[in-house]
């Protein structure tokens, strides 16, 4: 037996291509690197030129974004001397604290609503897409095109009717508001994505499942759910991402209460306009989040955006 | 076990008819086999039977009772798929007891079913394997496992040997046909093979279109379709026709093929119009001094047989041989018949014609 094959690529090709993937990963993660680095930084070396890679690293930018600070004399330092790590880089620059800031409530406020239509997207996403996938729906393909062509409308240019049915029933500035407003827009990509997903389940086996002796929504929760792992798990990436960047309508429709952190992040920067460490220590602590949950599910992911193109 | 009972039964899906009422009768104990191409409505009996599938009219009685309208759930039947469905997110184990676990059957009580399926099946080793790497012969085992586990009314086989390979597919229909013959389950098997129809089945019933063409068993169907369409769908070569225009009355036994004078078994009813003779090639002798001629097309030389291709002016027809005989192509031979063995058809209905050779196998069809 000959150990030549057309498909395996050579030793060198692997190289090339590992060091192609490695460049371009550098590339585009450079920019956040950049943004990760500079929360350490002091304000002058933020914006610093030429530009400082190499820099004494300091929390000030990750206290700043946490805490509100007033200036203070000279006898009021005296009388309050530092007692954490906290109020001494405060005081090294001749202010106190005078509270936590606004951060903490709006990141939970993007937890909030990012995950709370993240989860009712997939919810209901999934509900439909079985039925349009399983069962003789009258209109089935007018539907499904009228479901996606929400799709086709940039979301914002509904943005004053919005505001203004949201501002007539009290929506406005409401977390309940934004979880509907960020599940009605992702809801088409959701049962389309997902559509696509349980259309690729043989019907064979809920039907195996229902001459076992099961009730179509068991076998829909025993049988078809597990299967459709892979596609709920890259369908709810898709729907955080969208609703945890989402800044358009967070701007225009919450103030104080709803308020998630893309619109407050940048309003951190300060009368002066000069703290950026501050922003990006924001930016950092933003992107986690998003980052985790799709380390998280990464293996789903990748099997769902290759999704439908390979035939088992 | 069951008897099922099947009366004129009949789904639409929109404008297609896919059963244009059916009956039949499955005896307790029977295996059973519905046979024809595909789009004939073999699957889709057998889904309403089963209960995936709900009929537009007509009745399904198992074991006496009218079903037609009930869940699969409730039906107390087993179902092996064609891609057997094994649920992918299970191990053998968990397959197999899945049916059991929805009757919410003690887990102890589960176990020890398993391990008896598992020894019946042989499949004892693999229990805790997942069903990704399984074999097709194992998944058809452990797909077997979890219908038989339960000990349903009856089992419903949608072409389950269609998915294996040809030399798993010899061995899988004996170990089907062994294990029928052990537990004596009622058995519904759905298949587009004549020959796995044959070698299996107690009973068969040939559908085309939609319409039962014949039911009975394998040699009535195979010696006296009732049908054209039967005649040529079991046999292989299938069943020759040597159409003539003709006419006799009942009781005639004999017909005329051009310069031939043939005989068939006393006919029951008279005809006339487009006609066919219908011989099996098994049936058809060389014989020089016959007055039916034909001109040797080709043979295939089949090992002990051969199938000679003969062109008569009725149309062609193909003679299985014994192999020893020497034939060539461009000889021309006389045609012989045995004539208990014919079956006279009427060409535009496609009948076969009653005689008092096939009376019996029709009257029950």
């Amino acid at each position: 037996m000959s150990s030549y094959s057309i498909t395996e690529p050579s030793r060198g090709m692997k190289w090339t291509a590992g060091l192609l993937v490695v460049a371009y990963a550098l590339i585009t993660l450079l920019p956040l690197l950049w943004i990760m680095a500079t929360g350490f930084k002091s304000t002058n070396d933020a914006i610093a030129y030429p530009p400082k890679v190499f820099f004494e690293p300091t929390l000030e930018g990750y206290v700043n974004l946490f805490t509100i600070q007033n200036r203070a004399s000279a006898e009021q330092l005296a009388e309050n001397p530092a007692t954490t790590w906290y109020d001494r880089i405060v005081q090294d620059k001749g202010m106190v604290i005078s509270g936590p800031s606004r951060f903490g409530e709006m990141f939970m406020n993007s937890v909030i609503i990012g995950f709370g239509s993240t989860f009712l997207s997939v919810v209901l996403g999934t509900l439909a897409a079985y039925a349009f996938s399983r069962f003789r729906v009258p209109l089935k393909d007018d539907l499904m095109f009228f479901i996606l062509s929400t799709r086709m409308m940039p979301p914002i240019a509904v943005a004053i009717p919005i505001f203004l049915m949201f501002r007539a029933v009290g929506l406005s500035d409401t977390h309940a508001g934004m979880i509907l407003l960020y599940t009605a827009v992702n809801l088409s990509l959701a049962v389309w994505l997902l559509k696509g997903f349980i259309d690729e389940i043989p019907r064979e086996y809920e039907e195996a499942a229902l001459i076992d002796g099961y009730t179509r929504f068991q076998a829909f929760v025993k049988v078809v759910l597990p299967q459709a792992a892979t596609g709920i798990a890259s369908t709810a990436i898709f729907c955080l991402i969208f609703a945890w960047n989402e800044y358009a309508f967070a701007v225009l429709l919450t103030s104080g209460n709803a308020q998630t952190a893309p619109p407050f992040i940048p309003t951190i920067i300060g009368n002066t306009g000069r703290d950026w460490p501050a922003v990006a220590a924001g930016a950092t602590i933003f992107l986690v989040p998003v980052m985790v949950f799709t380390i998280l599910l990464r293996k789903h992911l990748l099997r769902g955006i290759t999704f439908g193109a390979v035939r088992k | 076990m069951a008897e099922i009972v099947i009366e004129n039964i009949r789904k639409e899906f929109g404008a297609f008819t896919a059963v244009q009422s059916s009956s039949f009768r499955i005896e307790d104990g029977e295996f059973f086999m519905l046979l024809g191409p595909s789009g004939c409505g073999k699957t889709t009996t057998l889904r309403m039977i089963a209960g995936l599938e709900l009929p537009t009219s007509g009745q399904i009685y198992i074991d006496g009772e009218e079903v037609g309208r009930k869940p699969a759930s409730q039906r107390d039947i087993a179902f092996v798929f064609q891609m057997f469905a094994l649920y992918p997110h299970m191990n053998v184990r968990r397959n197999i007891s899945y049916p059991l676990v929805s009757q919410g059957m003690p887990r102890a009580l589960i176990r020890e079913k398993v391990a008896e399926v598992a020894r019946i099946l042989g499949i004892e080793d693999i229990l805790d394997r997942p069903v990704g790497g399984l074999s097709g012969g194992d998944r058809q085992r452990v797909a077997l496992g979890r219908a038989i586990v339960r000990n349903p009314k009856c089992f419903l086989m949608d072409e389950p040997l269609g998915a294996l390979d040809a030399e798993f597919r010899e061995r899988m229909a004996e170990e089907l046909r062994a294990l029928h013959d052990r537990m004596g389950a009622t058995t519904v098997y759905v298949t587009h093979d004549q020959l796995e129809a044959m070698q299996m089945g107690d009973k068969i019933v040939v559908m085309n279109h939609g319409v039962v063409e014949q039911f009975g068993v394998p040699q009535d169907l195979y010696d006296w379709p009732a049908t054209m369409f039967v005649a040529q769908f079991l046999g292989s070569p299938p069943m020759n026709f040597l159409r003539f225009d003709g006419q006799f009355a009942p009781g005639s036994a004999s017909i005329t093929l051009g310069d031939a004078v043939i005989e068939v078994p006393p006919q029951r009813e008279g005809a006339q119009g487009a006609l066919a003779l219908g011989v099996r090639p098994e049936h058809v002798r060389l014989d020089d001094s016959a007055a039916l001629r034909g001109h040797v097309i080709a043979a295939e030389y089949l090992g002990t047989t051969q199938i000679v291709t003969l062109s008569t002016p009725q149309g062609e027809v193909k003679a299985r041989i014994p192999a020893s005989r020497l034939v060539r192509p461009g000889q021309t031979t006389g045609l012989a018949f045995d004539a208990r063995t014919l079956t006279l058809f009427d060409v535009a209905g496609g009948r076969a014609l009653r005689s008092a050779a096939n009376e019996r196998v029709l009257a029950d069809g």
